[in-house]
């Protein structure tokens, strides 16, 4: 073979993985800019009464997502409150804590909670988790343990509710989290473990003071990008958030999100003023989605390269 | 103040497997109270395994056991009543990567003090300054104890690992090639500051440098696949050395 040839082929490969490459961001540009332009009619139309309007009325053409923000943001941060706790701990267990076979088999299992399809999720709340939460939690929470009194937990108990798709997305996005943070704490120099363990820390002293605070960066990031995933989920919170289109003055209360918004009306959008309308609204979730991921993907980041050239 | 008594060390007939390999074959060694020894030998033969021996570090490793016994004073340290965690306060350690904990320079010395439950006060702020004027870095820390530590350089963040270790005020001091990533000059303050240890705790110290094992070490120790090939005088060992092998690896030939 010649060298000719050799430079040839390479060049053809270099060539042809960069378009590969090129595409991904691409990509993004392309999705961006059309639901910029899609959207663009509506936000001249409305201007920011498409973020603060509280009225989402397709015939009287009143287009205001806020029930559907205060939705997404509501319920991902309810998600975020209860996954991150139990990631960052099912992390730490199958790390560093369970003998080796078992911290295998028990991260296995939760990887493969990543595995099921988002409308079994949805499926499993419907039949399970929505009549449980109107029969059993909904009641104790607030008249057993009186938190009743809090507006968070009054009103009818329906099932469907904001708190039905909080506690769905926390176990969807908890998986990702315990992958991210075992990652993060994989990536914890054995020499920061080692300093602990020899000034006579326990196993438990050793990952609070050396481990979770090396960690803390990347596992914050792990967070986030389970914070992305939440935000963006449709179809199991389209079937357990109830679907109302007005702000929820509680966690029992129906509600809406961005994307159960855009699921259900997109297909029977009437008029072009709608279609722009719900543009403007991807456009929200998209430009929010993005920033998360893109800070969270910084701060993960952070943490492999910083302890990188510390050997193991 | 920290009254420090230095303590004395006895492997006997000790042998170390990592899973099936065996790392150590019947060490046996006695290293006295306040002494300085040197772990000298190629790579792979044991030296570490043998520093890591002394609090027990070997067993961090899965699969890792042992035969024979280590005393520390006259307890058997792997006596079924021994705390594991006690024993690393008394006998302290030093990597050869400096490992300061993500916190300030302050808290990173208070950290073994802690541990033992020494609350805030005159007497955690006494032990901390004591164990850094002992790591000879008190007068370049002194003024900033709230900064992070790992601001500092790479000498002083060592200096502090060593002074965190005094901080528990241990018998036994082990460095695990404490200067291999450091600077000449970084390097020469902590050999000096090992000499000026001596006496007020054992040091017993793994290197490559065999100037620097000659420099800081009363005794020193030179090991050959994973056994004790001889130990004596610093100054005998290299100019007299007993063994044909002690002899080929201090001029040279192999390692």
């Amino acid at each position: 073979m010649t060298s000719a040839r050799i430079g040839a082929s390479d060049r053809l490969f270099l060539i042809g993985t960069a378009a590969a490459v090129s595409v991904v961001p691409l990509l993004i540009v392309v999705i961006t800019v059309i639901v910029v332009i899609a959207a663009w009619p509506a936000v001249q139309t409305h201007g920011l009464t498409l973020l603060t309007g509280v009225e989402w009325d397709v015939p009287r053409q009143q287009f205001g997502a806020l029930p559907a923000i205060v939705g997404t943001l509501t319920s991902s941060a309810m998600a975020l409150a209860l996954a991150a706790p139990v990631g960052v701990c099912v992390a730490v267990f199958v790390n560093e804590l369970a003998p080796r076979t078992i911290g295998t088999a028990v991260g296995a299992l939760v990887d493969l909670l990543a595995a099921i399809p988002s409308v079994v999720y949805g499926l499993w709340g419907i039949f399970v988790l929505l009549p449980w939460l109107r029969e059993t939690v909904m009641p104790l929470l607030r008249d057993t343990l009186g938190l009743g009194r809090f507006a968070l937990f009054s009103g009818p108990a329906y099932g469907p509710s904001l708190l039905a798709s909080g506690l769905v997305l926390a176990i969807m996005i908890l998986p990702y989290i315990a992958a991210v943070a075992r990652e993060v704490l994989a990536a914890v120099p054995r020499a920061q473990r080692e300093a602990a363990l020899a000034l006579g820390a326990t196993r438990w002293e050793m990952v609070r003071d050396a481990v979770l605070p090396t960690a803390r960066a990347g596992l914050i990031g792990g967070v986030m990008l389970g914070l992305g995933r939440a935000l963006g989920e449709t179809m199991a919170v389209t079937m357990v958030i109830g679907n109302r289109n007005a702000l929820p003055d509680s966690l029992f209360a129906p509600a809406y999100s961005m994307a159960a918004l855009l699921a259900n009306e997109f297909n029977e959008a009437t008029g072009d003023a709608h279609v722009s309308a719900l543009m403007a609204v991807a456009g929200v979730l998209l430009f929010v989605a993005l920033l998360v991921n893109a800070l969270a993907r910084v701060l993960v980041g952070s943490v492999r390269t910083r302890h990188a050239r510390v050997p193991g | 103040m920290i009254v420090t008594t230095a303590g004395a060390l006895r492997f006997t007939d000790f042998s170390v497997w990592y899973g099936a390999r065996q790392a150590l074959h019947t060490v046996t060694i006695a290293i006295e109270p306040g002494i300085a020894l040197a772990l000298i030998g190629p790579s792979g033969c044991g030296k570490s395994t043998l520093l890591r021996a002394c609090n027990r570090m070997t067993e961090l490793v899965p699969g890792t056991r042992h035969t024979g016994t280590v005393h520390l004073d006259d307890g058997e340290i792997h006596a079924r009543e021994v705390d594991v965690r006690a024993l690393r306060q008394r006998v302290g350690m030093v990597f050869q990567q400096s490992n300061p904990l993500p916190r300030s320079i302050f808290e990173n010395v208070a950290y073994g003090p802690r541990l033992n439950g020494v609350p805030d006060g005159s007497e955690l702020t006494d032990r901390v300054t004591e164990a850094l004027r002992r790591a000879a870095i008190w007068d370049e820390v002194a003024d900033r104890l709230d900064d992070p530590a790992l601001a500092l350089s790479g000498g002083q963040q060592q200096r502090l690992c060593i002074a965190r270790a005094l901080a528990n005020d241990p018998e036994v001091l082990l460095l695990d090639e404490p200067a291999s990533a450091l600077d000449p000059g970084a390097t020469q303050r902590i050999e000096e500051l090992l000499y000026d240890l001596r006496g007020s705790v054992t040091i017993v110290i793994v290197t490559h440098n065999l100037q620097q094992a000659a420099r800081v070490s009363d005794r020193t120790a030179f090991l050959y696949d994973g056994r004790l090939v001889e130990v004596g005088e610093t100054s005998a060992l290299f100019t007299r050395p007993r063994e044909a092998q002690t002899e080929a690896f201090i001029t040279g030939r192999f390692g």
